[in-house]
């Protein structure tokens, strides 16, 4: 007998026709899948009535299914190199990207494009390790919902570029999941509140989760969230709690030599001690260590709040930064909402409240309110709400544009563009006789491209020869709705095209996102002088290369010897200039000989015209 | 004539609607499809029609349309759990036979 679910009214579904969707939160830590039923959106369980998956995975050997979730974290010690945790740090990176990769247990190999790690069953890719934790997520909601899946929504952080998102969407298809649309973590947050409902309205999202510490700026107008700013550190959360009241407990215990069994024991302690500390007012620690020493320590919230207070103070920084990027000042914040069990801690409510002025949303279970968002989302894309109750958009958060000659970036879709979106430019050839052109995909605020992160490049030959500028080559850039990029070329006298894939080039640091745009904001002035000079001595080497051309070829004919020594002094001039640093000079030198040239350019014109015009009738010439 | 609501799917029914943040009740009702003939549906109700017949059970408004009721009468809608599923089920005395699945059925 199926069950059913209550529709929303006039939506009720056909039978056999019932559109499952699931919101999944694919974290750092610990992953979540969740849904809407019966028109409230809850978090699936597993078997033995847990919500969290930690995100850990254990290959046992080829061929066989690898164990994820609480047996895989079990056996992270004592397996560590097929124990996979914290994959979610490797998608789409390089292995010099990957922060701290040294200092894991895993063997890593590095191969183009993602690193990769050996295990007993094999390497490796993060992509193949995330699909192994989204199977899991998968089946149990296809248990609980008693169906097959329609979509998924998955939640990436805001930070993520377009390789981690590519990453993230091959997992999930990998787990036979359909990608409905990936989704901002902290605007999946917001949805969750209910903060899509008004009109409009900044919110903070203060994400404090197990290993990484996110904080968002959401502005919402006219129902699109846009990511105003992001900031955070990805070495925060949870785990250092943990540490603190377990060098608390070193010290206390006086525990001059802890064996690894010992550490790991206590390490667990602390963490329940912490979690104890949420709620009441004291933990009591007892343990007995392997050396015989019996352990009975109580620790009181005062004295947890004191050893952490440095913790919860690291986070308020990069708050500050957030509110200065997005120019806004704590006024302006309509909301502010907690994300991350350990939000739950009382001194980091009590912080971000004494910091804001102002008390955050905290009703919805903290570790939980992502998947929920999600599930939200994921309902109203296969069509089980009307679809004009929200309308959700993101935007890109770096421009992407390419590269033009002098080593310039020619912007096509400016940051913080709503998508999906389109958009295409006209671009020309530089040289006469030019039959290929290399397109060469960047992603920055920079206005050079050597300051830009390079995206992805290729090549559209087979333009027929023509005069410098002649050609005009089309190239349309496409970001789809879940921020994945793919560009295309065009050459439309000629009708060449070459409408090539981008595959994102994997790799960019955290923070690098965050350090792009402030760059791009200190060196505003010198990127100005730098796109000048570059723009100028484009133009100047254009402007000899034609002249140099024109009196090769009329030179003799139209040109008087005073004449053309005039031209050859002001060619001369420019090319010495155009080795130079000072645009204006250049641009001077440019003018000057442009000036020095009218004559003949006339003259050439003239000669031209004559020389079509000869032996015509004159009915038959085409105008 | 009656249409009734176990207790733990009237406490489901008025947890739902809190949630919503709106509705005034339940909408039950059949329709022609589905592979054995006829399907339930279980809506939220925003707004009553005129023709509608409202009975009360554990203070959920259960809205009937006069047509599906001579297909649902004496119908209990029950909350149940399968394992890791869980949702509503029609218990109507009037089936004679159910396609497999129990989604559609005949009377």
């Amino acid at each position: 007998m199926a069950l059913l679910n209550i529709a929303e009214p006039g939506l009720c579904a056909d039978p056999h026709q019932h559109r499952l969707a699931i919101g999944i939160d694919l974290g750092t830590t610990n992953s979540l899948v969740a849904t809407v039923r019966s028109g409230s959106a809850s978090v699936l369980e597993d078997e033995a009535g847990c919500t969290l998956l930690p995100s850990v995975v254990r290959y046992i050997q080829q061929d066989v299914i690898p164990e994820v979730g609480l047996e895989a974290q079990l056996h992270q010690t004592d397996d560590p190199h097929n124990t996979i945790a914290s994959v979610k740090r490797f998608m789409g990176r390089g292995l010099k990207d990957v922060p701290g990769a040294s200092t894991t247990p895993y063997r890593f190999v590095d191969s183009p494009g993602m690193v990769r790690i050996e295990t007993r069953a094999g390497v490796k890719s993060p992509v193949e390790i995330s699909a192994e934790i989204l199977k899991v997520l998968r089946s149990r909601a296809e248990t609980s919902l008693g169906g097959e899946l329609t979509g998924a929504v998955i939640t990436v952080p805001a930070y993520f570029d377009d390789a981690q998102r590519q990453a993230t969407k091959d997992a999930a298809r990998l787990a036979g999941l359909n990608v409905l649309r990936l989704l901002n973590e902290p605007t999946a947050a917001a949805i969750a509140y209910g903060l899509d409902n008004a009109s409009q309205g900044t919110f903070c999202i203060y994400d404090l989760g197990g290993g990484t510490f996110d904080i968002s700026i959401l502005r919402l107008s006219q129902g699109i969230f846009e990511v105003v700013a992001t900031n955070g550190d990805s070495a925060l959360g949870g785990d250092d709690f943990d540490e603190c009241i377990y060098r608390w407990i070193v010290e206390q215990g006086a525990i001059a030599d802890a064996t690894v069994t010992d550490a790991r024991q206590l390490l667990s302690l602390a963490r329940k001690a912490k979690e104890t500390l949420t709620e009441h007012d004291e933990a009591r620690i007892c343990a007995s260590l392997s050396s015989g020493v019996e352990l009975d320590l109580s620790l009181s919230a005062e004295t947890f709040f004191a050893l952490t207070a440095s913790l919860v103070d690291k986070t308020i920084n990069p708050i500050r930064k957030a509110l200065r990027d997005a120019g806004l000042g704590m006024d302006d914040i309509d909301g502010v909402v907690l994300v991350g069990g350990s939000t739950r801690m009382r001194h980091v409510r009590t912080a971000v409240a004494d910091y804001f002025k102002r008390e955050p949303l905290t009703n919805l279970d903290p570790d939980k309110v992502v998947a929920l968002g999600a599930a939200m989302q994921a309902n109203l894309l296969v069509g089980n709400r009307k679809a004009d109750d929200w309308l959700l958009l993101d935007v890109i958060p770096l421009s992407l544009g390419l590269e033009t000659m002098g080593g310039l970036v020619e912007k096509v879709i400016p940051r913080n563009a709503t998508i999906p979106v389109a958009r295409a430019q006209e671009f020309t050839t530089f040289k006469d006789g030019q039959t290929a052109i290399s397109v060469h995909v960047v992603q920055g605020e920079r206005e050079l491209v050597s300051d830009c992160r390079s995206l992805a490049r290729f090549e559209l030959r087979g333009i027929p020869p023509m005069v410098a500028g002649a050609a005009r080559i089309r190239v349309a850039f496409q970001v789809d709705a879940d921020g994945l990029l793919s560009v295309s070329a065009h050459e439309q006298t000629s009708g060449v095209q070459a409408t090539i894939e981008v595959k994102p080039s994997y790799g960019l640091g955290d923070d690098e996102i965050a350090r792009m745009l402030q760059d791009s904001f200190t060196h505003a002035k010198n990127d100005m002088d730098a796109r000048n000079l570059r723009e100028q001595r484009v133009d100047g080497l254009r402007l000899l290369e034609a002249t140099q051309a024109a009196v090769d070829q009329d030179g003799r004919q139209l040109l008087s010897d005073t004449e053309r020594a005039s031209i050859d002094r002001a060619m001369e001039t420019l090319r010495v200039l155009l080795t130079g640093h000072d645009h204006v000079a250049i641009k001077r030198a440019a003018d000057s000989l442009n000036r020095a040239t009218a004559q003949f350019a006339a003259r050439r014109m003239d000669a031209s015209i004559q020389r079509a015009l000869t032996g015509q009738r004159l009915d038959a010439i085409e105008v | 004539m009656a249409i009734t609501l176990s207790e733990r799917a009237a406490n489901r029914v008025r947890k739902f609607l809190d949630q919503r943040g709106k509705g005034v009740g339940l909408r039950l009702g059949v329709r022609t499809s589905g592979c054995s003939g006829m399907a339930y549906t279980l809506e939220f109700v925003d707004e009553t029609l005129p023709e509608d017949i409202v009975f009360e059970s554990f203070g959920v408004s259960v809205l009937i349309d006069p047509k599906s009721l001579t297909f649902l009468d004496g119908t209990e809608l029950d909350f149940v759990r399968e394992g890791l599923n869980e949702g509503f089920q029609f218990n109507n005395p009037n089936v004679k036979n159910s396609c497999g699945c129990g989604e559609s059925f005949n009377v």
